[in-house]
């Protein structure tokens, strides 16, 4: 019996450590920007830490780097093997929704890796967001591996492992400032182009004034937002865009409104309303864009949301940018 | 109008649940806790659609249309005519899980 487990190109146990180095902390910050973001990779396998024994416990993670090193680094002095799934280089909670992080997977992994002769237990420890793409009671059936799901957060791991019960704070997502301000940098890297390109062309069809108009919308969009997202009233993540894009959009109006008062009142109103018009639709799709990012939004919720505000997202930015055009127009007839 | 997160597709049958526990461990917003008999949909309204519970719960006690509530991906999805996408499926470039990879979002 034993012998029909001893599995043909059986790849030996590499090693690892808790400590991280400069370049991964280099890696970690690369990731974070989205700079060379399909090779934060680490290779799929089984890995000892420290100096595990046969009845050393086993974590399973994804091989995407920053998830194998917050579970590496969270369990420093602890002996153990560390199996690497192959997720593609995707964290353990998408990898687990695509289905990477998976049943099948492994059940591959514990084969390819040949644990059953590594270990002398037949126990996982998987991380609880892990569970999305795997069913404890299949692995059982097919490995003989009972699953254990740990806490959500690595770092809670060496706590957990007291008692192997994990408390409900342990169990249940966070999204806090940390959380949400280290999501920035990339929000901040996909709307670059396009931010350029909007304040360059504004710049010239309307001056700095414009320009500064739309760079503070899609700022107020994926910097502030995630910052402020608790803050904002009410649960849908439009509606917290436009109160927030609203707010962004006031001092732009005051500035106009208590502006020149050698142009006519009507034209400083028309010329005042195209900021509430425009700027909130701009802020309020990227804060529903948001939503992506976050650990509480659900796909039927979400669905909900783009039916209910992108068509009116879309007609006040349509309404507002007539608004601008006819201001435009009216000024250059004018001579204003 | 505001409110768009008060429905889900979240469905519990107790009268299938075998009391094994594994939905109220899996769930990441405590929508079950653990019960006498059977298990308890004690937030039902919280539940994101993760769909971590139907996938450990043995008996199919628990069904959930899940996926992804990612505006990003489904918006991207609907202009260019492919289906809704779970995170980071076929459309390679979409949605947080390839893009943004962040330890929470889409996961840890």
């Amino acid at each position: 019996m034993a012998d029909s487990r001893v599995h043909r190109g059986q790849r030996s146990v590499e090693s690892t450590s808790s400590a991280i180095t400069l370049a991964n902390r280099w890696d970690h910050f690369l990731a974070r920007w989205g700079v060379k973001r399909n090779q934060h990779v680490v290779e799929p396998g089984l890995y000892a830490l420290g100096n595990p024994r046969a009845d050393s416990p086993v974590f399973v993670t994804a091989n995407y780097t920053l998830s194998f090193d917050a579970l590496r680094s969270a369990l420093a002095g602890i002996d153990g093997y560390i199996m690497v799934l192959d997720t593609k280089g995707i964290n353990v909670w998408c990898a687990a929704g695509k289905g990477t992080f998976g049943t099948d997977e492994l059940v591959h992994r514990i084969e390819a890796t040949g644990l059953h002769n590594v270990v002398s237990h037949r126990v996982l420890i998987l991380p609880q967001l892990g569970a999305t793409g795997v069913a404890a009671h299949e692995i059982l059936r097919r490995s003989e591996f009972t699953v254990e799901y740990g806490p959500i957060r690595a770092a809670d791991l060496p706590e957990y492992l007291k008692t192997h019960r994990a408390t409900p704070e342990m169990r249940q997502v966070r999204f806090n400032l940390l959380d949400r301000v280290v999501l920035i940098p990339v929000e901040l890297v996909h709307v670059l182009l396009p931010m350029a390109i909007a304040a360059v062309v504004l710049f010239f069809v309307g001056g700095f004034f414009v320009s500064a108009a739309a760079v503070a919308a899609i700022l107020a969009g994926v910097v502030l937002f995630p910052i402020l997202l608790p803050l904002l009233p009410t649960s849908d993540f439009s509606v917290k865009g436009f109160i927030l894009g609203g707010m962004v959009a006031l001092p732009f109006v005051l500035t106009i409104l208590m502006g020149n008062p050698a142009v006519a009142w009507w034209l400083r109103v028309g010329e005042g309303l195209i900021f509430p018009l425009a700027m909130p639709p701009v802020t309020a799709y990227l804060a529903l864009n948001f939503t992506g990012s976050t650990p509480f939004t659900s796909k039927t919720g979400v669905r909900r949301e783009i039916f209910a505000y992108t068509p009116i997202m879309a007609i006040l930015f349509g309404i507002g940018i007539a608004l601008a055009t006819a201001v435009i127009l009216i000024r250059g007839w004018g001579g204003a | 109008m505001i409110g768009s997160y008060r429905f889900n597709t979240l469905r519990y049958n107790p009268e299938l649940c075998v009391n094994c526990g594994m939905c109220s461990i899996v769930c990441p917003h405590a929508v079950f806790a653990a019960g006498e008999d059977v298990a308890q949909m004690i937030r039902g309204e919280a539940c994101m659609e993760c769909g971590a519970c139907q996938r450990n719960c043995p008996p199919s006690a628990i069904t959930v249309d899940s996926g992804v509530g990612c505006a990003a991906a489904m918006i991207r999805a609907a202009l260019t005519g492919k289906k809704e996408v779970t995170c980071g499926s076929e459309i390679e470039s979409s949605c947080c899980c390839k893009e943004r990879k962040p330890p929470t979002c889409c996961g840890a």
